[in-house]
């Protein structure tokens, strides 16, 4: 059988279900209505650039009405003056050339639309539109018409645009400019050249030199200071006190030296150190600018609700309106934003935002119905019990730990290295000084200064942050996603992991699923599937999905009923696929943990269930295995016990498991673990480890789909990469290891630097050659290491 | 021999200017996104021709 995938979406499409247009094969009518689109507006060179790009498009019906309501828009839109609008939209589907070529030709498919432009880190496309000829609706509609539905969630509500920090770029920009031309200028002086007309010009070269030396002196070096004015205050002594230190000691040291004609000064170095710590500065800062560690529920919920008001007219009203006791109505993939009774008879409610598990709730009329959870099928209508920041799920977030911003959460090693450092140095340059004062006055303070600028530790400030950039950047390859360089460190310090259970160390892409009953017959099970065909309830996909191949056979009679199950004619038989009660009559006795299955009657003969498992994650038993080795291991869940029996085989003896953990709860078992002074990590999904994970050491969530959905985290772990979670902390503590390996050498470059500097031997232009060549040396150390230690096998 | 004052004060002026237009073009959000403008340079012969079909100025706007 040959497999055929479809021209516009690149799935497989399935047997007898294609279709044929414009000899191109499609899986369904969606891809081929987008396909129409393009090939009318002849825009077909999309499929040029990138083979199968496209994506399917999703019924959106009723979705975004709420964008025409006046005060919402005014929040969405980022720019609008008269009939002109600016809307900055997050589309998650950009991924590939294609994507960026049709986006930015959005105005031959909707007139009125001026310019758009995307930016592909950051999934986003900017629309500038004619507000007068085309609404923000009918652009996301079409959007969502060809398979490009933006992302707009609470987080977009009021939020004014993040001015983008450009400081550093600026600081590193007059720092290059300055040290490239000081350098230029300082030829004549490295080579000592007696010629006449060169030293005629000596004083007009070194005026231009000083004055290059100020902007890199006072504006690109400016963060030194402030930093190291913070932490003597604090009496936490950094890495940036003596580079402070030896930066002031150099400018003054030289402005003297130039004024007094003693010499050039070492106005070259000064700048060249400045520009390699801020370059190292730079490097260390790697962004993932489509990935959010920030996120909290308001990335999660809905801009707008549809409100039903007592004349049983509908509204679209701000989630902030939403008052305890209005009525509101939730349509199909819709998101419920405040805790509530259902009113409707029956919902589908999928938690799997909040708790990771991916079957849905089945909720009568008069249940209670809790934010964060995904109506699955037909419109229900809630009456409102909590306002959104009171509702159950969204109260985590006035805990304390998300108020605090973590700044400084632990010391680094450099600035654990530093605390001796400092001092030394001091002790070393008062020493020399001390030394040469009885022999000569002059000597004496040239040695001192000497001391401090020489020492300047530039190599040890430079090894921590091209380390952890560079393992930043491998890991980010990798599939690991790290916040930021410091936590490096703090996996390295690891020595307790949390982890959640389910859709952590469970997938919700598949279940494992069993069959139990009778022997059923093969075709019975093409029955069955057939009937599966026609239902969009996840259950009914994984079963689906789970049985084999099938001819397709014509289904006389469909009834979906929601929360029970099937009820299909075909082949003159009636079939039954649901829950036992509604199969059979069975009903689930109490001393068994009800399980998820799926029951089977044909005709008038109970065959038996399927019944669906949690699918742990591939090589998870040989990740706990090689875990428990170096690491306490502990598992929390929001779950009963049900599956108690089956984790004790997987995890190793001994392992604590702990189950019908509230969010709060989890929040405090890992506060308790810290005081007893362990270092944990937390991994988990949901929201419902949101609390977990921001008051662990290091949290990191694993994501099935890294571009959308993850709680504020350290770090996000691409779901497919989590066996690997040992070859990553092993790999921070081999960043440990050579950063320690390079203070070693970086040190070594200072005794031999000093050695000049005692003696009074240090001329410019030997702190000329060493400054720049240790740090070469470091910089081209670490890179060596870090890239030998992640591609050795660390099994 | 005085032309050296002029040589090099023009050499650093040349250089200010460069110097000024790598800030202009920093403070302007060019370097925000390094990636789909590389991309897009491959679009602009496909782009054009197009434009000339529909008679649709396309502004490139940089706010």
């Amino acid at each position: 059988m040959r497999e055929q995938s479809c021209f516009h979406c690149g799935l497989t499409i399935e047997q007898n279900e294609e279709i044929d247009f414009d000899d191109k094969k499609f899986c369904c009518t969606g891809c081929k209505t987008v396909y129409e689109i393009f090939s009318i507006n002849d825009l077909t060179s999309y499929y040029d650039f990138e083979k199968s790009p496209g994506a399917t498009p999703q019924d959106i019906k009723g979705k975004y009405d709420f964008l025409e309501n006046e005060t919402i828009l005014a929040k969405v839109l980022e720019f609008q003056e008269g009939n002109t609008s600016i809307v900055s939209l997050n589309i998650p589907h950009i991924h590939c050339s294609s994507c960026i070529w049709i986006l930015e030709n959005l105005h031959r498919l909707q007139p009125g639309i001026s310019t758009s432009q995307v930016n592909f880190h950051e999934k986003k496309a900017r629309i500038t539109f004619n507000s007068d000829v085309v609404s923000l609706k009918e652009i996301v509609c079409l959007l969502s018409s060809i398979g490009y539905e933006p992302y707009i969630s609470l987080e977009n509500y009021g939020s004014a645009k993040a001015k983008v920090d450009r400081s550093l770029t600026y600081k590193l920009g007059v720092a290059f400019f300055c040290f490239g031309n000081i350098m230029l200028l300082s030829f004549p002086e490295y080579f000592e050249m007696k010629e006449f007309w060169l030293d005629s010009y000596k004083p007009f070269f070194r005026l231009l030199i000083f004055l290059l030396a100020l902007p890199t002196f006072f504006y690109s070096a400016s963060g030194y200071y402030v930093s190291a004015y913070h932490s003597i205050r604090t009496r936490m002594l950094n890495i940036d006190i003596p580079i402070a230190l030896g930066i002031i000691v150099m400018f003054i040291r030289s402005t003297y030296d130039m004024l007094m004609d003693h010499g050039p000064g070492f106005f070259d170095s000064l700048a060249s150190l400045i520009f390699f710590m801020l370059l190292g500065k730079m490097f260390q800062i790697k962004t993932y600018s489509f990935l959010s560690f920030e996120r909290d529920f308001k990335s999660y919920f809905p801009i707008a609700v549809t409100k039903i008001n007592k004349d049983a007219s509908e509204d679209n009203v701000a989630i902030y309106d939403v008052l305890k006791g209005d009525r509101l109505l939730i349509r199909n993939q819709e998101l419920i934003p405040v805790d509530g009774i259902l009113i409707s008879e029956s919902a589908e409610i999928d938690y799997s935002f909040v708790t990771g598990e991916a079957v849905p709730i089945t909720k009568k009329s008069g249940d209670k119905v809790f934010a964060g959870g995904k109506q699955i099928g037909k419109v229900i209508e809630m009456e409102v019990l909590h306002s959104v920041s009171q509702s159950y799920l969204t109260q985590l977030w006035s805990n304390e730990i998300f108020q605090k911003k973590v700044d400084q959460k632990h010391k680094t090693i450099t600035d654990a290295i530093s605390r001796y450092f400092t001092p030394i140095l001091l002790l070393i340059a008062f020493a020399g000084f001390g030394y040469w004062i009885f022999i000569d006055a002059n000597t004496a303070f040239n040695v001192f200064t000497a001391v401090l600028i020489v020492a300047c530790p530039c190599a040890l400030a430079l090894t921590a942050p091209f380390t952890f950039g560079n393992i930043l950047r491998i890991l980010g390859k990798k599939k690991f996603y790290l916040k930021n360089a410091i936590v490096i460190e703090q996996l390295a310090k690891v020595d307790t992991i949390v982890f959640d259970k389910t859709g952590t160390i469970t997938t919700n892409k598949k279940s494992n699923i069993i069959y139990e009953g009778n022997l059923i017959s093969d075709s019975d099970i093409v029955l069955v599937k057939n009937v599966l065909r026609g239902s969009n309830h996840p259950l009914s996909r994984m079963l689906y999905d789970f049985l084999p191949e099938a001819k397709r056979i014509n289904i006389e009679e469909f009834q979906e009923i929601t929360g029970k199950g099937i009820l299909a004619i075909a082949e003159g038989k009636e079939i039954r696929v649901g829950s036992g009660q509604f199969v059979d009559d069975i009903v689930a006795d109490g001393s068994e943990i009800e399980k998820t299955a799926l029951h089977i009657k044909i005709g008038d003969i109970y065959f038996g269930k399927f019944t669906f498992q949690n699918q742990y994650r591939e090589g998870i038993e040989k990740l706990f295995e090689n875990l428990s080795k170096d690491y306490q291991i502990k598992v929390l869940s929001g779950d009963n016990d049900g599956e108690r029996a089956n984790l004790e085989v997987i995890l190793p003896k001994g392992t604590e498991l702990i189950f019908n953990q509230k969010p709060e709860q989890k929040l405090e078992y890992i506060k308790k673990l810290q005081e007893k002074g362990q270092n944990v990590m937390m991994v988990g999904d949901g929201l419902n480890d949101a609390g977990a994970l921001a008051q662990s050491n290091v949290g990191i969530s694993i994501s099935e789909n890294v571009n959308v959905f993850s709680p504020a985290c350290d770090a996000i772990l691409d779901a497919t990469e989590f066996s690997r979670l040992h070859y990553f902390l092993k790999l921070s503590h081999k960043a440990i290891l050579i950063i320690k390996m390079s203070f070693g050498l970086s040190l070594l470059y200072n005794v031999v630097g000093l050695a000049f500097a005692v003696t009074g031997n240090l001329l410019p232009l030997v702190a000329a050659i060493i400054m720049p060549l240790s740090t070469i040396t470091i910089v081209s150390f670490v890179t060596f290491m870090s890239n030998y230690f992640s591609n050795r096998n660390l099994e | 021999m005085s032309v050296i004052y002029l040589l090099i004060s023009v050499s650093i002026f040349v250089a200010i200017c460069f110097f000024i237009a790598f800030i202009a073009a920093v403070k302007s959000g060019q370097y925000d996104d390094d990636y789909t403008p590389s991309v897009r340079i491959l679009f602009d012969d496909e782009t054009k021709i197009n434009s000339q079909n529909n008679n649709l100025p396309i502004e490139e706007k940089q706010v």
